[in-house]
Order: structure tokens, then C-alpha cells, then sequence
């Protein structure tokens, strides 16, 4: 199999944010939250502080590394909750139409009508703050997009030859929605779940400036840069390194996204090799 | 010079691919007298849609003319600019499709798109084309046609549709009518008389036809002259009852055998069809020598190592195989 | 119904492979507030029997229900109406997997009938695992022998679908439809989607096929040659019913049915140019939608005999030889 640079780029830029987040307490200089001197309170980026301090006085670096944790699990793991809502729910609906369709479909409506970041706060408002409260509420909010694709795609495949082949040839619907049909509908898929990777670690940012999600002194990117806004002139290095942290981050999601698409893709395979 | 209204001369088309160039279509050359109907057939990817669109100036990147001339009524048109091929185009050389729903616009009634040539060429007011586009349709056989140049193209069926283009394309009496599959997205009964409205039409205002098709028995049967394409070279060209009986080159006669012919079971009983072996080439992969060596019952070392000259036949015929019958 | 002792209680023994009797699948389309609900009549009575080793050529042109005779025939759709029996048994949706091994579809477009992310292997050796063979060896051994048969190279199998011409994706979906070793197989528009240069060898491969399998056939096709050369029987069908059924030789020489007559006329023959009889013989007009079928019988308003009676009468399938049968009021007369 061959590897575009897609994927090389995009797989790097993960790895490190990865290995950020996991070796954190190693690379890390300072512990993020305890180390506050409000003598060092906003200092530019220098030896001693690479990135600089915020307004408590704690090393922005630190605070990176150890916000990597927050973020990325905020990312991954509501988006792949997501992911499975929508997919299973737009797989069967599109699949077996009927009553389960308009269920489904009236399902999406709702919650397309409603901001998903409404929606989370709702949840969180009943739920509490915190890492957990977080994960579910973005989990469990966004996932029409995935939905109407996946319902969207199903629709136009279910009448091609292969899929009325596999049900002629004895497959039952479960059994042919997930070996027949998935495989086939996974690239546009495989966008939406990076592009909302991205989409959470930004909604963890907002509701973390709520209140409601991270809050102070525990480190997210989101909460960073959420709180670094009234100073963007005074003291950029405040919002520019955790802008920076989510969008190599969030980039290297999508390459990594692209990548994986065309990887699993026989018909890109042959055309490059 | 001679009478004939379309001379394409030694034609060469070129494929822009990654970083190569290959020849899509090789010495192509033929002619068409006025008002005459001349078939070109040929398989998917051998080239003979792309030699229509050469002769009506609308190739695009990655194609691109390479060498040759084609001559419209005396005139040469092979560099001719934009704006003086815009004036041929629909007064001039006519051109109908094989989906008439993606060659109509969905947006706008039929009418209105007959009307528009009328008013594109001749210069007519918007209210005189409309009736002229009511004439138009009437002579295509458009059932309440004055109900009609209103509807969508959607509105109508596939046939209809058809016999829109058609009226599209006739509109302006062209001397030269370029049909590309016209009938092959039709049912049965319908292409029969698609066909025999544009043999009828074409015959009334001595509008030539160049009919493109991989069907052979359609092409033979409407048309005075065939040329056969196989991989981007024309390799035989004879008068159409003659290509049926006594084909001359190993391509056109295996297509001849191979097909199932109605009444052949009766008198033969039921044979294995002859099959032509292999697979149609792809343009990056054209055989070198003759093109069809690979799957010819008759090749030997020479057809596969030179690539055959024309023989001219009786009859403005001609055939390019070095073992030809 | 008239079925002039064709089906007898001794033609319902298993001798018969597939039995259809007075088949009907209608569709309701459009909803109540978009200007009603209408009945779409896709199959409309359709009644024939298929024996074993027989080829049944089916000709009709869009619109005709013959697509929707073999979904129905698969299982795929619900009949409205009728019977269908395989074997002597109803056809059951709880007895998909007995079904599966006794009637499997050829599809007309080798491009979209192949899963492309499935090679070969794993096209022809899942639906074996399915029904049960789950020895490595058996499995593989029966894949490579269809392969052979087909006529694709055992070293393929690996290969994905778009690395195939379009006759070999053909040959993959032959292959596919053979490995769970059916009685019937319909055949839908077999070789239209293929070049022409190529067809022969796929529609050899049929016939070989069938005689080395011992299957019987539902040819599906618009391509009345193909039909004549691969038939036994033929059955002609219009608008949802069938017009006109008999043996191949019959359909072709004295064929009953104007619209018969018609689909016959309008193959170009290179050899009898502008031939009178023929031209008399067309169709003239559009093809009517299946929603609003003209009264009577339906082919009515293109038909070059057409009288009265046509408009006011539905004509039954009635007998003028046996075996031979036409839906036409002027059945016995000459063209």
C-alpha cells in the first residue's frame, strides 16, 4: 500500500500531537497548574518560558503539553461517539426506509434545528463541568452530519448491482449493510469525523470560556485561548500558541482524514502505483 | 476541386496524458458528398466520436488537433477562429447527441431553445423564431406542438427529446448534419422511427449525414457509404450493402460474424457465434504494427511489426490490412 | 384468464423449474397531497413456466415490467398478486438461502454490478462460506474451477474490479451468479453494456455454460438477435403483460402480435432496405407510461390494425397453435 503525502504529513502532525499529550509529564517544564508565580505573570516568550507566561504566571509550554490531553481526548472521542450515532442511524435508515426512515430523518431535523452548542450547554448545564461531562454532551450532539451523508449515500448505492447481488446471493441486511455498503460510503465519512474533530476541540473552547467545560486552572487549548481574547494585542503569544497547537492539530486530522480515505480506496491505489 | 461538401484529410488527434502524448486518432480520411449519408462506426474508445467533434471545432484539453485538413464546402476550417466556427456551427454543420436530456437545457422550454437558433443565424425577431420553433417541431412529427415548444425538457420522453435535438439542429437547413449514437439511449420501436424521421428530413432539404454508431446493421442500412474505425484508424471503407456482404478486412468481418442475425438460426441452426478474441485496446496501450494484430485470425510478423498502407478498392472503397481479401 | 390447457395439474410436478401464475406487482406512487396516490402496474398477469435446461428469451422495451419480473422471481420485490413457485414450492422470503441456490441473477452493468472494494476471491468465496462450505480448501478449489470456467485467469483472483475490462467484469459477475450452482439463472441484459466486438464471446460462454451446468435460463433482452440465437421459447411482453409467448421459431417467422410484428420491423436489416412490408409493420408513436396505460389493449394507440374493439376490449392470451399464444383480437389474421 502506498502512502500519499497526505497521510505522511498529516500522520506526523497527529503522531507529535499524540506524543505531546502523552509524554507531557516528561517534556513538560513546569506542572501546569501549581507552577503560578504572579511575579512572571505575562512575560514574553524567552529560555526560561518558550512560549511565554499567561496571567497567572504559568508557562504557556507547559500548559500546552499538558492541554494536548484535554483536547485531543475531547476530539477523538466525542467525534468517534458521533461517528457511531450517525452512521449506524443514517446506515439503517437508508437502508431500510419505511418507518425507521421517518423516525430517523425526524431525528435529524431536530437536532439540525437546534445548535449543536446549545444543546451540549443544555447538557452540561444538567451534567456539570469537567472532562467527562464534556465528552459525552459534544458526543452526543453532533451527529446528524454523519447521519444524512451516510443516509444520503446509502439511498443512491442500495440499488446497484452488487448490493441486489449480495441479497439475491442469501446476505442478510445487517450483514450486507456493514460488508457491502459501509465499506463503500467510508470516504465521505472519513472527512466529516476529522472535520468534526476539529469542530469539537473548538466547541470544547467555547464552553470552557462558559464555564462549563474545562475549568480554570486546568489546562485545555480551548480554555487557553478563550481567555488570551482581550489581550491578542497586548500579549499575543497568549492566543497565538494555543491557535497554533489546534490548528496543526486539527490540519494534520484532515491530512491524516484524506490520506486514510484514498489508503483505503482500491481504485486511488492502482492509479498511483 | 471536387463537389464533395466535407473532405477530412489525413486527420490526427492527440491525448494529452501524465507526461505523455498519445495518439488518440491516426490518418483519418474520408469524404462526404452533398446530401449524402455516410456512416462511421466503430467500438467505445476507437475514436470516432472524437473525429465529430475535431470536424466541429470543439475539442477540448486534453485533446487537441494534431496534423491534418478538413475542408467544409471548399473552405478550410481545421485553424479557423473561434468566432468564424461559431458561424459554421448550427447554420452550417448541424449536430445531434446520444442523451438528449443532458444535451438539452433542463432550464429552458423547448421553444424557446429551437427559437434561439433562429434568432442566433438568421437574425429573426424573438416572436418570429417562436413560430418558426412551432413549424420546426410540427416537421418533427411532435404531437400538439403548439402545446409543446412551451413544455420542459423533462416533460417530454426520450423520443421526443430526440426529435427536439433534431429540430435543433435542422433548424437553419445545414448542409451537414453530424449525429453522435443518436439512437442508441432509445427503446427499440422508437430508434426505428427516429431514424427513418432523419433519413426523411435530411433527404427533403439535401442535408448530409455523417452517422456515428457502433451498431453496423443500423449504419448499413441508412447510409450510402461506411467507414469502419477500430483504435483510432479507419480500416475499411466500402459502399454500405458492400461492407455486409463481402467485408474485406478481419475486423469488419468478425464484427459481420459475431452477431446473431434474425433468421440465421433458421437457416444455419444454433452455432457458436464467431467470437473476435481480446479486448478493445486502450489508447495508452495501442498495439504497435496494426492495431487489431493481437486479435486477427490472419496475423503474421509483418502485421505486427508495420502498421498497413491503404488499399484503394472499387467503388471508393479502401481497406488497410496487409492480408486483406 | 385464459390459459387454453397449458398449465395442467401434471405440468405442477417439480418437472416445471419456475411456475409464474397470474404474477402482478403494482406500485403505489405519489402521496395523497401531491395529486393523489396512483397505481403504477409494472406486471400485470403475468403467467409462464420455465422447465429445466430450458432458455426463455423475455423481449420487451422500457417500461415494459420486464425488470420487474425478475426482481420479483428473485424475491427482492413482493408479488400484489399470483403465485410464484419454484420447484413446486412458493416462493418464501424466510427461505432466502434455499432460494439463493436455485435462482441467481446475470445484471446488465458489469461497471456498478461488482462491489469495488471486494477482489475477486473474496466475491466468489463469501457467498460459499455463507451457505455453509467453510472448508479452506473446498472453498478455494471451487472458486478457481468457476474461475476456469469463466474463462479468467486463476492468477487474477486478487484483483480489484476496476482492474478488469468491462466483458472480463461480465465474466466475474457470471462467475458469481454460477458459484452456489443454481437451476435458474436470469439473465438481465446480459451484453448490452458490452462492446460489441465482445459480445459473441460472452454470449458463447452462456450457452456453454448452460449445457456444461445443466441451468435453464431467463434471457432478458431488447436485442431480438440475441434472442432468436439463445431462445427456446419467447415471450414478448408490453406495458406490463405479456402479448405474445410461443417457441423461438414461431415468435420470429409468424408472429402474431402487431407489436411482435413491430419490434421485428424495426431492426435495420442491411439486406432488405425500404421494404414495404416491413414499413407497414411499424410502430408509430411514443411508448405509453405505465401509469396511465391506454384502455383496452394497451399497445392500442400505436398499432397499425387497431380498431374499436381494441379500445373498449382487453384481448386475452389465447392460442392460435400450440404452444403459441397472442394477446391480439386479430390473432389469426395476416399481417
Amino acid at each position: 500500500m502506498k502512502w500519499g503525502s497526505n497521510t505522511w504529513v498529516g500522520g506526523s502532525l497527529v503522531a507529535i500531537a499524540i506524543g505531546v499529550a502523552v509524554f507531557a509529564p516528561w517534556i513538560a517544564l513546569t506542572d501546569p497548574v501549581m507552577d503560578a508565580n504572579l511575579m512572571n505573570a505575562e512575560l514574553p516568550p524567552s529560555w526560561e518560558f518558550p512560549f511565554g507566561t499567561d496571567a497567572q504566571g504559568r508557562d504557556i509550554y507547559s500548559r500546552i503539553c499538558y492541554g494536548a490531553r484535554i483536547s485531543l481526548t475531547v476530539g477523538v472521542v466525542s467525534q468517534i461517539c458521533n461517528s457511531l450515532i450517525g452512521v449506524t442511524l443514517g446506515l439503517t435508515a437508508g437502508y431500510w426506509g419505511g418507518w425507521w426512515d421517518d423516525v430517523v430523518s425526524g431525528l435529524t431535523n431536530l437536532m439540525l434545528a437546534i445548535p449543536s452548542l446549545v444543546f451540549a450547554l443544555a447538557i452540561m448545564a444538567i451534567l456539570g463541568p469537567g472532562l467527562v461531562s464534556l465528552v459525552i454532551a459534544l458526543g452526543l450532539t453532533s451527529w446528524s452530519y454523519s447521519c444524512r451523508i451516510a443516509r444520503a449515500q446509502v439511498l443512491s448505492l442500495k440499488s446497484q448491482g452488487y448490493v441486489q447481488a449480495a441479497r439475491i446471493l442469501g446476505y442478510g441486511d445487517l450483514r450486507i449493510m456493514f460488508t457491502q455498503v459501509l465499506p463503500n460510503i467510508l470516504g465521505p465519512l472519513i472527512v466529516i469525523a476529522t472535520l468534526g474533530m476539529g469542530g469539537a476541540i473548538l466547541a470544547e473552547a467555547a464552553l470552557s470560556f462558559l464555564g462549563l467545560g474545562i475549568r480554570p486552572p486546568f489546562p485545555s487549548w480551548g480554555s487557553m485561548l478563550s481567555e488570551a481574547r482581550d489581550q491578542i494585542r497586548a500579549a499575543p503569544w497568549l492566543s497565538v500558541f494555543p491557535g497554533l497547537a489546534i490548528f496543526f492539530t486539527v490540519l494534520g486530522l484532515n491530512l491524516l482524514g484524506d490520506g486514510l480515505r484514498d489508503l483505503l480506496d482500491p481504485q486511488s491505489q492502482t492509479r498511483r502505483a | 476541386m471536387n463537389s464533395a461538401l466535407l473532405q477530412v484529410d489525413d486527420l490526427h488527434i492527440t491525448l494529452q496524458g501524465d507526461g505523455a502524448a498519445f495518439n488518440a486518432v491516426e490518418n483519418v480520411s474520408f469524404e462526404i458528398g452533398r446530401g449524402e449519408a455516410f456512416g462511421l462506426v466503430g467500438e467505445s474508445g476507437c475514436g470516432k466520436s472524437i473525429t465529430a467533434l475535431a470536424v466541429m471545432g470543439l475539442l477540448r484539453r486534453p485533446l487537441s488537433l494534431g496534423k491534418g485538413r478538413i475542408v467544409l464546402d471548399g473552405e478550410e476550417i481545421q485553424d479557423a477562429s473561434a468566432a468564424r466556427l461559431r458561424e459554421l456551427r448550427g447554420s452550417r454543420i448541424g449536430m445531434i447527441f446520444q442523451e438528449p436530456m443532458t444535451a438539452l437545457n433542463p432550464l429552458s422550454p423547448v421553444g424557446r431553445q429551437i427559437a434561439e437558433m433562429f434568432v442566433l443565424h438568421q437574425n429573426a425577431s424573438w416572436s418570429e423564431a417562436m413560430d418558426r420553433a412551432e413549424d420546426a417541431l410540427r416537421q418533427v412529427r411532435v404531437p400538439s406542438p403548439e402545446r409543446r415548444i412551451k413544455d420542459f425538457p423533462h416533460q417530454l420522453s426520450g423520443g421526443m427529446r430526440q426529435r427536439v435535438m433534431i429540430a435543433i439542429a435542422l433548424a437553419c437547413r445545414p448542409d451537414l448534419l453530424i449525429a453522435d449514437e443518436p439512437t442508441t439511449a432509445l427503446d427499440v420501436t422508437v430508434q426505428a422511427e427516429i431514424i427513418d424521421l432523419m433519413a426523411e428530413l435530411c433527404a427533403a432539404k439535401g442535408t448530409a449525414i455523417l452517422m456515428i454508431s457502433h451498431d453496423l446493421g443500423l449504419v448499413a442500412n441508412m447510409c450510402r457509404r461506411v467507414a469502419v474505425m477500430y483504435a483510432g484508424r479507419i480500416v475499411e471503407s466500402q459502399a454500405a450493402e458492400a461492407i455486409f456482404a463481402t467485408p474485406r478486412h478481419p475486423y469488419t468481418k468478425g464484427l459481420v460474424d459475431s452477431l446473431p442475425r434474425l433468421g440465421e438460426r433458421s437457416l444455419r441452426g444454433q452455432q457458436r457465434l464467431r467470437e473476435i478474441a481480446g479486448t478493445v485496446p486502450s489508447i495508452a496501450a495501442y498495439p504497435s504494427g496494426c492495431r487489431f494484430n493481437p486479435r486477427c485470425p490472419s496475423v503474421t510478423d509483418i502485421c505486427r511489426s508495420t502498421a498497413p498502407d491503404i488499399t484503394t478498392l472499387a467503388a471508393d472503397g479502401l481497406v488497410r490490412c496487409h492480408h486483406h481479401e | 384468464m385464459a390459459w387454453c390447457g397449458a398449465i395442467t395439474m401434471s405440468d405442477q410436478l417439480p418437472d416445471t423449474l419456475l411456475q409464474l401464475d397470474d404474477l402482478a406487482v403494482h406500485f403505489q406512487v405519489g402521496s395523497a397531497l401531491k395529486g393523489g396516490v396512483k397505481t403504477l402496474k409494472a406486471v400485470d398477469g403475468v403467467s409462464f413456466d420455465v422447465k429445466p435446461g430450458e432458455c426463455l428469451g423475455l423481449v420487451g422495451e422500457s417500461g415494459c415490467g420486464k425488470s420487474t419480473l425478475a426482481l420479483a422471481i428473485m424475491g427482492l420485490i413482493p408479488p400484489t398478486r399470483g403465485h410464484i413457485r419454484l420447484n413446486g414450492h412458493e416462493l418464501s422470503a424466510r427461505q432466502r438461502m434455499e432460494t439463493a441456490r436455485t435462482v441467481q441473477m446475470v445484471f446488465q452493468d458489469p461497471y456498478a454490478s461488482l462491489n469495488p472494494r471486494q477482489t475477486v476471491r473474496r466475491t466468489l468465496a463469501d457467498p460459499l462460506r455463507l451457505h455453509g462450505i467453510t472448508n479452506k480448501t473446498e472453498v478455494e478449489h471451487r472458486v478457481m474451477d468457476m474461475m476456469d470456467k469463466v474463462g479468467l485467469r486463476r492468477d487474477r483472483a486478487d484483483r480489484y474490479p476496476h482492474e478488469f475490462s468491462g466483458g472480463q467484469r461480465q465474466r466475474i459477475g457470471i462467475a458469481r451468479a454460477l458459484i452456489l450452482q443454481p437451476k435458474l439463472v436470469i439473465c438481465d441484459e446480459p451484453v448490452s453494456a458490452l462492446d460489441v466486438s465482445i459480445r459473441a464471446q460472452i454470449i458463447n460462454l452462456l450457452l456453454e455454460l448452460k449445457d456444461e451446468m445443466g441451468l435453464a435460463y431467463i434471457l432478458i433482452s431488447h436485442d431480438l438477435g440475441v434472442v432468436e440465437h439463445v431462445s427456446d421459447r419467447v415471450a414478448v411482453m408490453y406495458l406490463g403483460r405479456i402479448v405474445e409467448q410461443g417457441g423461438w421459431q414461431e415468435i420470429f417467422e409468424d408472429p402474431r402480435h402487431p407489436y411482435t410484428r413491430a419490434l421485428i420491423a424495426a431492426i435495420p436489416d442491411p439486406f432488405h432496405r425500404a421494404d414495404a412490408r416491413v414499413a407497414r409493420a411499424k410502430a408509430h408513436g411514443e411508448i405509453a407510461s405505465a401509469l396511465n396505460p391506454p384502455p383496452g389493449c394497451h399497445f392500442n394507440p400505436r398499432c397499425p390494425m387497431k380498431a374499436d374493439r381494441c379500445v373498449s376490449e382487453v384481448p386475452n392470451l389465447e392460442a392460435v397453435a400450440p404452444g403459441h399464444r397472442a394477446a391480439c383480437h386479430f390473432r389469426n389474421s395476416a399481417a
